[in-house]
């Protein structure tokens, strides 16, 4: 019953690209309020989603890779509805509908919702512990999402080559802004998801482990290039590319380290 | 009741026509005494245009004779390509031209803001009354509605536009962009004022002749640099406009490449104006560097334009259901509504100030 919130959320987040896409080719475009729209509603049926699965499960919906990509998912479209509007990166729906849709289609279509047995009992500093490392995750897809967007925009200013998107992304310097506080909002929550893990009380495969502090390295690496002038903004933003590929597959062996070691 | 519309415009008079038959303060009081109910003129370097209500047939020649400025009015004008509309051709030209579709840069926005400004001066001067109130209410809702919903607006179509639009897609506000400006010609002062029409507020100015770049520094509000130094500006300033008559570059990469080196996270975007080219294309070649001549800020001026065409189909699109539902508005409401009732008076205003 509950997939069924999650395929209406797949729907709005499709029409929403659906409709940039024909909007684009016809030269017109009004981002702001369909996406937006769009995206919210897809927002709304995800966390609907997430509280029958919790509510089913008696805690927080992290339990197999179906419900943590879904979660990811959740993550993204929340930190699009709340740094969307807030720096005016209209745009930003356009690009954070069709990562979320690949997000959720790959979970609703793979043989990943395992149903399984209650083996250990709710432990709410490990349900924190994974709960603000997957809404950090959020931050980082966002931060990658206004990376592309700085990407293209910087390759249309460079090359000369001015399209219709380009009177639609926001300034470069703007965007680097966001990329930059994204990354910030990033890596405080993975930090303090990272720090969470110490106070679970249990054992962590020394994998699970591995990759988490892996992705908390990279991150940290990326953050101090900036500040210490190391990697020029477009370095910045293709690093954010590169990094958010490698910590979805270091989450994918987190969770599936996780699936494998538990009794 | 006959609405009509006599002009002449860029498409088919010359200036000196324009300026011929530009009509003068008494027009509407010449208009009104030649059978016309209500009048309006909208006169503008590009077009001048008499919107009328009659009871009978005003000709065009009648209207010609009170818009030529020639003091004898007993003389008939010579032959001028005036065009009239009536009705439903009218209220559509209207439109059109509110909605910028008539004008010599397609889109452009600044013909709005003249209807505006002729609707309230015909209005407050009771030439405009209710039929003309409701179309000109009308033709502003449709060039807004146009606006919003093609992008018949988009994009800019002069060099300097571009230049000034670039700017803003980069560093998105200007004010507190650091901007040298290297030669102290026309041309440098136009882009000069552009930039700091758009909020640039640290502008520097250097030129081989010192006492030019003092005289373009004080009328521009900026600071004049020595020309020796120049150079070292670049590692501070964010946009440089190079518009000398040099005929050598004065900027190659090797020279630029080191001073680039302190200012990894923050771009620098050039535009060289100057013809021979005051900077050697290679430097476009620099991570960061944004070099643009004039050659492509008029390359991406045409695309703008083409742009702004594959538009005009949705536009008469829209405009064509507007003029369906005014000319259907207008044959109930006039029936309707008693006499004078929406017409309005000179201290009710239908326009806000910052609509002018």
């Amino acid at each position: 019953m509950d997939r069924y919130f999650l395929i209406a959320s797949a729907v709005c987040f499709l029409v929403a690209i659906a409709h940039t896409i024909i909007e684009l080719r016809c030269g017109i475009f009004r981002p702001m309020r369909f996406n937006f729209v769009a995206v919210g509603l897809g927002f709304i049926f995800q966390t609907a989603f997430l509280y029958m699965r919790g509510h089913a499960l008696g805690r927080c919906p992290i339990t197999n890779l179906f419900e943590v990509i879904i979660f990811v998912a959740w993550s993204i479209a929340l930190f699009y509805m709340v740094v969307g509007p807030a720096y005016r990166l209209s745009l930003m729906g356009a690009f954070t509908a069709p990562l979320v849709v690949m997000l959720q289609l790959m979970a609703l279509l793979l043989p990943i919702d395992h149903t399984h047995r209650a083996k250990m009992p709710p432990n709410s500093w490990l349900e924190f512990h994974a709960s603000i490392s997957l809404v950090a995750y959020g931050a980082f897809a966002l931060a990658c999402i206004a990376g592309v967007m700085y990407l293209v925009q910087e390759r249309q200013i460079k090359t000369h080559q001015i399209h219709s998107i380009f009177y639609h992304l926001p300034p470069l310097t703007d965007l680097f802004a966001a990329i930059t506080r994204l990354l910030w909002w990033g890596f405080g929550l993975y930090t303090l998801g990272l720090a969470s893990g110490f106070f679970v009380g249990e054992p962590l495969p020394w994998t699970q482990i591995v990759c988490a502090v892996a992705v908390w390295v990279l991150y940290g690496l990326i953050l101090q290039g900036r500040y210490l002038h190391w990697f020029a903004p477009k370095r910045v933003a293709a690093l954010c590319v590169v990094g958010f590929s490698a910590a979805l597959t270091l989450l994918w062996g987190i969770t599936f380290t996780v699936q494998t070691h538990t009794p | 009741m006959n609405l009509f519309c006599v002009g002449l415009s860029h498409h088919n008079a010359d200036v000196e026509t324009l300026e011929r038959f530009g009509g003068n303060a008494e027009i509407d009081c010449l208009l009104r005494s030649s059978g016309c109910t209500e009048v309006l003129l909208l006169a503008t370097c590009n077009r001048v245009e008499i919107y009328g209500v009659s009871e009978s047939l005003v000709s065009t020649l009648d209207i010609a004779r009170c818009l030529d400025r020639k003091i004898d009015q007993h003389i008939s004008p010579e032959p001028a390509p005036f065009y009239r509309y009536e009705d439903a051709q009218c209220v559509r030209h209207l439109f059109r031209v509110a909605c910028g579709l008539d004008s010599m840069v397609i889109g452009e926005t600044e013909i709005l803001g003249q209807a505006k400004k002729a609707y309230e001066a015909a209005r407050s001067n009771g030439a405009a009354g209710r039929y003309l109130h409701r179309l000109f209410q009308r033709a502003f809702r449709v060039a807004k509605h146009v606006r919003t919903h093609t992008e018949i607006t988009r994009g800019a179509v002069s060099v300097g536009s571009v230049a000034v639009d670039l700017a803003q897609k980069i560093f998105g506000n200007l004010r507190s962009c650091k901007v040298l400006v290297l030669g102290a010609g026309e041309t440098s002062e136009k882009t000069a004022r552009a930039l700091v029409s758009r909020g640039v507020t640290d502008l520097r100015v250097s030129n081989r002749s010192a006492e030019r770049a003092d005289n373009l520094a004080d009328s521009v509000a900026a600071r004049a640099v020595p020309f020796q130094s120049w150079l070292d500006q670049c590692r501070e300033i964010d946009i440089l406009v190079a518009s000398t008559s040099s005929e050598a570059p004065l900027l190659s990469r090797s020279e630029l490449e080191p001073l680039l080196r302190g200012r990894i996270d923050r771009p620098l975007f050039i535009i060289d104006i100057a013809v021979p080219r005051n900077v050697d294309a290679n430097v476009d070649a620099l991570n960061g560097v944004y070099l643009y001549d004039i050659d492509s800020l008029q390359s991406i001026a045409e695309q703008s334009l083409a742009m702004r065409r594959e538009q005009i189909a949705a536009a008469e699109e829209i405009i064509a259901q507007h003029v369906a539902e005014f000319d259907e508005s207008m044959a109930r409401g006039l029936k309707r509504a008693p006499q004078g009732s929406e017409h309005p008076s000179v201290g009710e205003s239908s326009l806000r100030p910052s609509e002018l």
